[in-house]
C-alpha cells in the first residue's frame, strides 16, 4: 500500500479509451457469505450470553456498579467483624459511660509519631449530672495494629484475640463514643451489621420463593386459581405495612429465644413483602404463556413444572432479581423501625435498630448525638441497594 | 357511572370482611385472653377483682364462647358502633379513641396534600430535564428522602425545631384545645402544628412518588403524538400541558393506592417518637399490652381508611378519565 492517499489504492485504473478492454476475473475464491459476515467484535456482540450483555450494559451505570462494590465491601465486613471491631459485642468500660467519641491524631507537640488518642479525661457536671469528657493533650496513646485484644470465640468455632487496631495497654480507643453502659458504639456497629444485613437477603430469599410459587401458579393457571390469589394480594395490600408488622411481631411469644425471634421477625418482613413479586410473575406469565414457544413445549408433552421453569421462568429472571433488590431495602428499614420501637429484635442480639432503641429521646439527640450513628450505615445501605437495583433494572433488558 | 360505583362499593364488602377475619385472628394469636392476665395481675397486686364486671364482660363479649361467636360479636358490635371494651384503660374502646382517628385522617389528608405540591413540579421538572444536573440532584434528595428513616428525621427535627424556633413540639395542637370542642380555632391551632410530622411523614412518600411521576411521564414523552406535536411546532411548554401533563395527573389521583399504605405506615411511626395524640402511640402500646380490642380497632381503622381511600381514588379516576368511564372497567 503506497503512502500517497487512499484514493490511489480504491481506485481502479482504466485502460486509455479505444483499447480493448480484457474481460476482468477475480481469481479469490468466491465466499457468498461475505456480505452478512461480522467483524469479530460484532460476533462478540451478538453472541454474547444475555447475562454477558446484562453485565456489560449494567457496567455503563457507574453509580449502581460504585454502589455494588459498597454492598460488598459491607457485607465482607460481617465475615470478619471480630477482627475489625476494636471491642467485643458486649465489652463494658464502666468508667466510661457516654464518652464522646476519641479522634486520632498524627503529630504530638509538633513532632509525627503514628496514629494516637489522647487519655480522656472525665469530669461530672453536678448541675446537670453529665460527663463531660475532655482530651488530655500530655497523654498519647499510640494505637497498636494488628494487636491482640478482647479474646473472642471466631465464628463460633475458634479461640482468638485479634484485632486489627487496638488501643495501647491501659488506654480507650472508642472512635465513636460509648452508651449508657460504655459500650464502644463503633464496635456494635460493626456487630450490629451481621443482624441488620443479613435480615433482608433472608426476608428476601423466603419472600422470593413465596412471590414465585404463587405468582406463577396464578399465572399459569388462570381462572379460578388466579382469583383467589388476585383477592388475597389485594387484602394483604390494604393493610398498612408497618401497623401490621407490629402486631404480628407484638404477637410473637415472649418465651421465645432472641434467635427464634430473629427467624420470626425475618418471617414477618417476608410474609408481607411477596405481593409485589407475585404480581410481576403472575403478569410476566399471563403474558408469556400465549407465547407460540410455550405451545410448542406443550404440544410436546412437556409438564407444567418445566414449562414454567424452563421456558417461561428464564425470560423473566433478570427483571425478578433486580424488583427483589429493590425491595430488601424495605425489609432492613422494616427491622430497624420495629426494633427502635422495642417490638422487633431483642437483645442480646443487636442490630442497627436495636442500637437506635438507645436513641429514642430528645435528650440523647441533644447530649449524646453519636447514639445516633447507627444510622448513618442504614442511610448507606439503604441508599445503595437503591441505586444497585436500578442498576440492575436498567440492565435487566439488555436487548431494548 | 352509577352501576360501576354501585359494583366498586359492593366488592369493598368481601375485602372488609376478610381484613376483619385477619385483624380478628391477629389479636387472638396470643395465648390466653387480656381479661384473664387482668385479673391475674390484680390479684398479684392484691387488689380486689370486681367479680360482677368481670362477669359481665365476659358475657357480654362472650370471651369463654367458641372464637368464631367471638368474631361474629366483635364483628357485629362494630357495625354498631361498639368497638369492645379497653382493659387497659378500663372503659369502651370509642371513648378511650376520643378524636384520636380524625386526628389521623386530617393529618394523614395534609401530608397528602403536601407530598401532591411538592412531588408535581418537581416530577416534571426531573421528567423534562432528564440526566440534567437538576434531575441528579433532585433523585439523590429524593433517594435520601427514602434511606432516611422517618423516626430518625423526626428525632432531629424536633431537636432542630426545639434549638432554632424554641417551640416544644410534642403535640398537635395548643395544649388550651386539648380536650375540647372542634372549633375554628382548633383546627387552625392544628394546622399549624402539624408542619413537622407532615414533612417527616411526607418525605419518604414524596420521594417516592417523584420517581414514579418521573418514570411515567417520561414514558409518556416518548410517545408518538408528543414528537408529532412537537414536528407541528408546538411551543414545548404548550406541548407538555396540552398532552403528557394529563396523563400524568391522572397517575396522581390512581396513586394514591400506593401512596395511602405508605404515608398511614409513617405517619403511625412518627407519632410515637413525636407523641403526637394520633393512632400511632396507642395502637403500640396497645400491642404491647395485648389490649385486644383497643389494638383490634385501631388496625380495622387504619385498613379502612385506606379501602376508603383507594375507591375515593378510584371514583375520582372514573369521574376524570373517560377512556375508564366509557369502557365501565375498573382501573387497577
Amino acid at each position: 500500500m503506497s503512502a500517497d492517499g487512499p484514493g490511489e489504492v480504491s481506485t481502479i485504473e482504466l485502460e486509455p479509451a479505444g483499447t480493448h478492454a480484457g474481460h476482468y476475473v477475480s481469481t479469490a475464491p468466491f465466499d457468498p457469505a461475505s456480505a452478512a459476515r461480522l467483524t469479530p467484535e460484532q460476533e462478540r456482540f451478538y453472541l454474547a450470553s444475555q447475562w454477558k450483555l446484562m453485565w456489560w450494559k449494567f457496567k455503563l451505570h457507574r453509580v449502581a456498579v460504585v454502589s455494588g462494590l459498597v454492598l460488598l465491601v459491607m457485607y465482607g465486613t460481617t465475615l470478619v467483624t471480630e477482627v475489625l471491631a476494636p471491642y467485643n459485642l458486649h465489652t463494658r468500660n464502666t468508667d466510661f459511660i457516654y464518652a464522646s467519641p476519641q479522634r486520632v491524631h498524627l503529630f504530638h507537640e509538633g513532632s509525627f509519631i503514628g496514629p494516637f488518642v489522647y487519655e480522656q479525661r472525665k469530669t461530672l457536671d453536678m448541675k446537670t449530672m453529665r460527663r463531660n469528657y475532655t482530651e488530655d493533650p500530655a497523654k498519647p496513646h499510640p494505637l497498636r495494629f494488628f494487636c491482640s485484644g478482647d479474646p473472642y470465640r471466631f465464628w463460633g468455632l475458634a479461640d482468638a484475640s485479634l484485632h486489627l487496631v487496638c488501643p495501647a495497654k491501659g488506654a480507650t480507643l472508642f472512635l465513636l463514643g460509648t452508651d449508657r453502659l460504655g459500650r464502644d458504639v463503633l464496635s456494635r456497629i460493626l456487630h450490629g451489621a451481621r443482624i441488620s444485613l443479613t435480615i433482608g437477603l433472608i426476608g428476601i430469599a423466603i419472600s422470593f420463593a413465596l412471590g414465585l410459587l404463587i405468582g406463577g401458579l396464578a399465572g399459569y393457571y388462570g381462572g379460578w386459581v388466579d382469583m383467589t390469589v388476585q383477592r388475597v394480594i389485594e387484602i394483604i395490600r390494604s393493610f398498612p405495612e408497618l401497623p401490621l408488622w407490629m402486631a404480628l411481631s407484638a404477637v410473637l411469644p415472649v418465651t421465645w429465644s432472641p434467635i427464634l425471634i430473629y427467624f420470626g421477625i425475618t418471617g414477618i418482613l417476608a410474609l408481607l413483602d411477596w405481593t409485589g413479586l407475585a404480581r410481576a410473575v403472575r403478569s410476566k406469565l399471563l403474558a408469556l404463556r400465549e407465547e407460540d414457544y410455550t405451545t410448542a413445549a406443550r404440544l410436546m408433552g412437556a409438564a407444567p413444572s418445566r414449562i414454567i421453569g424452563r421456558h417461561l421462568l428464564p425470560g423473566f429472571m433478570s427483571h425478578l432479581i433486580a424488583s427483589a433488590t429493590l425491595s430488601i431495602p424495605g425489609m432492613i428499614l422494616g427491622e430497624t423501625a420495629l426494633s427502635f420501637l422495642g417490638i422487633g429484635l431483642r437483645p442480646p442480639i443487636t442490630s442497627w435498630g436495636v442500637l437506635l432503641n438507645e436513641a429514642q429521646n430528645i435528650n440523647v439527640v441533644a447530649l449524646y448525638p453519636w447514639l445516633m450513628l447507627p444510622v448513618v450505615p442504614v442511610i448507606i445501605v439503604i441508599l445503595a441497594f437503591n441505586f444497585f437495583g436500578d442498576g440492575l433494572r436498567d440492565a435487566a433488558d439488555p436487548y431494548r | 357511572m352509577v352501576r360501576y360505583v354501585v359494583k366498586r362499593i359492593l366488592m369493598m364488602i368481601p375485602t372488609l370482611i376478610a381484613i376483619s377475619i385477619i385483624v380478628f385472628t391477629i389479636i387472638q394469636l396470643p395465648p390466653g385472653n387480656y381479661l384473664e392476665s387482668y385479673i391475674a395481675e390484680l390479684q398479684a397486686q392484691g387488689e380486689s377483682v370486681d367479680q360482677q364486671k368481670i362477669a359481665f364482660l365476659r358475657e357480654y363479649y362472650g370471651l369463654d364462647k367458641p372464637l368464631v361467636e367471638q368474631y361474629l360479636r366483635w364483628a357485629g358490635g362494630m357495625l354498631t358502633g361498639d368497638f369492645g371494651y379497653s382493659f387497659e384503660f378500663n372503659m369502651p374502646v370509642t371513648r378511650v379513641i376520643g378524636d384520636r382517628m380524625l386526628l389521623t385522617v386530617i393529618v394523614s389528608f395534609v401530608t397528602i396534600l403536601f407530598t401532591w405540591t411538592v412531588a408535581f413540579p418537581i416530577g416534571i421538572y426531573s421528567a423534562t430535564h432528564q440526566y440534567s444536573w437538576g434531575d441528579y440532584g433532585l433523585s439523590f434528595l429524593g433517594f435520601l428522602g427514602i434511606a432516611i428513616p422517618n423516626f430518625m428525621l423526626a428525632l432531629v427535627m424536633m431537636y432542630v425545631a426545639n434549638v432554632v424556633f424554641g417551640t416544644t413540639i410534642g403535640g398537635l395542637m395548643a395544649p388550651e384545645f386539648i380536650g375540647k370542642a372542634w372549633t375554628w380555632d382548633k383546627v387552625k391551632s392544628v394546622l399549624e402544628h402539624s408542619w413537622i410530622p407532615v414533612i417527616v411523614i411526607g418525605t419518604s412518600g414524596t420521594a417516592g412518588m417523584i420517581r414514579r411521576l418521573r418514570a411515567n411521564l417520561l414514558d409518556e414523552l416518548q410517545k408518538q403524538y408528543v414528537v408529532t406535536a412537537r414536528a407541528k411546532g408546538l411551543p414545548p411548554g404548550k406541548t407538555l400541558r396540552k398532552y403528557p401533563l394529563r396523563m400524568a395527573l391522572n397517575f396522581f389521583i390512581s396513586d394514591i393506592g400506593s401512596l395511602l399504605p405508605h404515608i398511614i405506615s409513617g405517619a403511625e411511626i412518627t407519632a410515637v417518637v413525636l407523641s403526637l395524640p394520633t393512632t400511632g402511640p396507642m395502637l403500640l402500646s396497645a400491642l404491647k399490652s395485648q389490649d385486644m380490642y383497643l389494638a383490634g380497632t385501631f388496625l380495622m381503622f387504619l385498613a379502612l381508611l385506606i379501602v376508603v381511600g383507594v375507591l375515593i381514588s378510584d371514583l375520582a379516576l372514573v369521574a376524570l378519565d373517560p377512556r375508564i368511564r366509557l369502557a365501565g372497567g375498573v382501573t387497577r
